[in-house]
């Protein structure tokens, strides 16, 4: 059913820190690979060795120049998923019953079986987290790697979204965003994480912590003047010298 | 948004065949000719928008959840639409009679499919321009006066593609500020504070949501498309409609929704588009 359950007390979801991502693509690696080798219809790639390669991906990585007032500009690296949002405008579009939203935890899925690729869901998303296959003909997206987290055959430090497993300078955070107890929600409530345009109403559940503001060096005290005009001796000289002809 | 041909004529097609086949059912006009027309365009519509879909043998399961989803609703609808009006239909043909209340059913069935058409389009935040009462009311409006200009006695006719150029007007020029309006930015996208601006794209290759959402380049011909709009489904029919030549004027007409759905479609702006710095 495409209709949104009631609120869950869980709330599982992503927190990305802007201030530490240095847009390494380690992410979207490791998110291709687990969810082309495992769950579903497997992430193509289109012309993979050819002059105009492409593919679908669930997570992408932007860059971002932002210049604060009054400070210098700095380069943001900028992680685009799914955002699990509680209402979820891709769900309730979908006319067929394959995109839901999971009662137990907010997970937003699509059953790939049902799904007859008409491609709303994927307008219906502000955030572009959802990609059409092109091989498969079934839509696509962030599943919060729902074959890892509660997987019982992966060692306990693998049971967490791929990108999270992988991120090497660990600003990818997973867990709990419905309680408020829970690492992920306090360190949201330490750095004052963000809702993605908030104004569209999806209430996301996906938080992203901006980047702190930045060290400013100490402005450099001036140079000394360097005398335009001569004074003294040298200035006696130069108009002297300027007022010879030819000068 | 991405201008598919499968989804222009659709929309264009089925909202010219049920707007006729309303006022053939409302009117009781027992014209074979006119029926068949009717139900030809709106079942070509249909057939067209199968083309869009990926796994059409999986368009069945479209019936099942039309509690939420305004796609699965006008399916359900359109299968009732042509049924009621083909029964209605084939009754005032076959037995010179029908019930009047069978044909105000068919009709009210036909303008909802359309209602149901335009909503989806209407529901969606994340295009702004048509996320305004005034999608619906065109859809209605242009597929009324579609179906006068070949079934309705002329004044009525023209009353509707008066009605309708207007709509038309309005929905163009509330679609000029409907981003601004809406307030999403690359600010609000990524929550970045001062001045944004997209450094470098996630890919160098093209992708889906590019092609589909941040199609820019359909746009290009915009003023041309509106002239044409204008002239081909207002001004030219109604100036058919003098020596009543009402197969030519509906024809034009469609030429014009054509153009008009085209730019529905070409000037459509989704907030993806500014996380590439693009609209
Ligand atoms: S981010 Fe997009 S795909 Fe994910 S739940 Fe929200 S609207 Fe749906
Ligand atoms: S593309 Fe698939 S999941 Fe998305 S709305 Fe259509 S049927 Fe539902």
């Amino acid at each position: 059913m495409t209709a949104l359950p009631p609120p869950s007390p869980r709330k599982l979801g992503l927190v990305i820190d802007l201030d530490t991502c240095v847009g390494c693509q380690a992410c979207v690696v490791a998110c291709k690979g687990w969810n082309t080798e495992n769950y579903g219809a497997p992430l193509s790639d289109l012309d993979p060795y050819g002059a105009s390669p492409e593919g679908t991906f669930l997570n992408r990585v932007h860059a971002y120049e932002c210049t604060p007032k009054d400070a210098p500009a700095q380069i943001v690296h900028f992680p685009r998923s799914c955002l699990h949002c509680e209402d979820a405008p891709c769900v309730t579009v979908c006319p067929t019953g394959a995109s839901y939203k999971r009662a137990e935890d907010g997970i937003v899925l699509v059953n790939e079986d049902a799904c007859m690729g008409c491609g709303l869901c994927a307008w219906a998303c502000p955030y572009g987290a959802r990609e059409m296959d092109a091989v498969a003909g079934v839509m696509k997206k962030c599943t919060l790697c729902v074959d890892r987290i509660g997987n019982e055959n992966l060692p306990e430090e693998d049971r967490i979204p791929a990108c999270v497993r992988t991120c090497p300078t660990g600003a990818r955070h997973f867990g709990d965003l419905g309680d408020p107890d829970s690492a992920v929600s306090l360190l949201v409530a330490e750095r004052g994480g963000l809702d993605l345009m908030p104004e569209l109403g999806t209430r996301p559940v996906n938080k992203y912590l901006p980047p702190r503001p930045k060290d400013r060096a100490p402005t450099p005290p001036p140079l000394d003047t360097v005398a335009e005009t001569p004074k003294g001796f040298l200035g006696w000289l130069d108009r002297a010298l300027a007022a010879l002809p030819g000068a | 948004m991405h201008p598919a041909p499968s989804l222009i004529l659709f929309s264009s097609l089925t909202g010219l065949g049920l707007g006729l086949l309303a006022w053939l059912a409302v009117l009781g006009l027992a014209s074979p000719p006119l029926w068949a027309l009717g139900l030809v365009l709106a079942g070509a519509g249909f057939l067209a928008s199968t083309r869009h879909l990926r796994r059409p043998s999986r368009a069945i399961l479209a019936f099942t959840q039309w509690r939420t989803s305004w796609l699965s609703r006008e399916a359900i609808l359109a299968i009732l639409a042509l049924a009621t009006l083909t029964l209605h239909g084939a009754l005032l043909i076959l037995r010179d009679q029908s019930p009047a209340l069978l044909g105000a059913l068919a009709a009210a069935i036909a303008l909802t499919t359309v209602l149901a058409t335009s909503m989806i389009y209407a529901q969606l935040r994340s295009v702004p321009r048509w996320h305004h009462w005034s999608t619906p009311a065109l859809f209605l409006a242009l597929g009324l006066a579609g179906g006068a200009l070949l079934a309705a006695p002329r004044p009525v006719a023209l009353a509707f593609l008066a009605t309708a150029l207007v709509l038309q007007l309005l929905h163009w020029h509330q679609g000029r500020t409907a981003f601004a309006r809406a307030g999403s930015t690359l600010s609000t996208a990524t929550g970045l504070k001062g001045e944004v601006r997209s450094f470098a794209p996630p890919h160098t290759g093209p992708n889906y949501l590019l092609r589909e959402m941040v199609h820019v380049v359909a746009r290009r011909r915009a003023a041309q498309l509106r002239l044409l709009t204008i002239l081909l489904a207002f001004a030219l029919p109604a100036l058919l409609l003098v020596p009543d030549l009402r197969l030519l004027a509906a024809a034009t007409h469609l030429a014009g929704v054509l153009c008009s759905r085209w730019l529905f479609f070409a000037e459509a702006e989704h907030t993806v588009g500014l996380y590439y710095g693009a609209r």
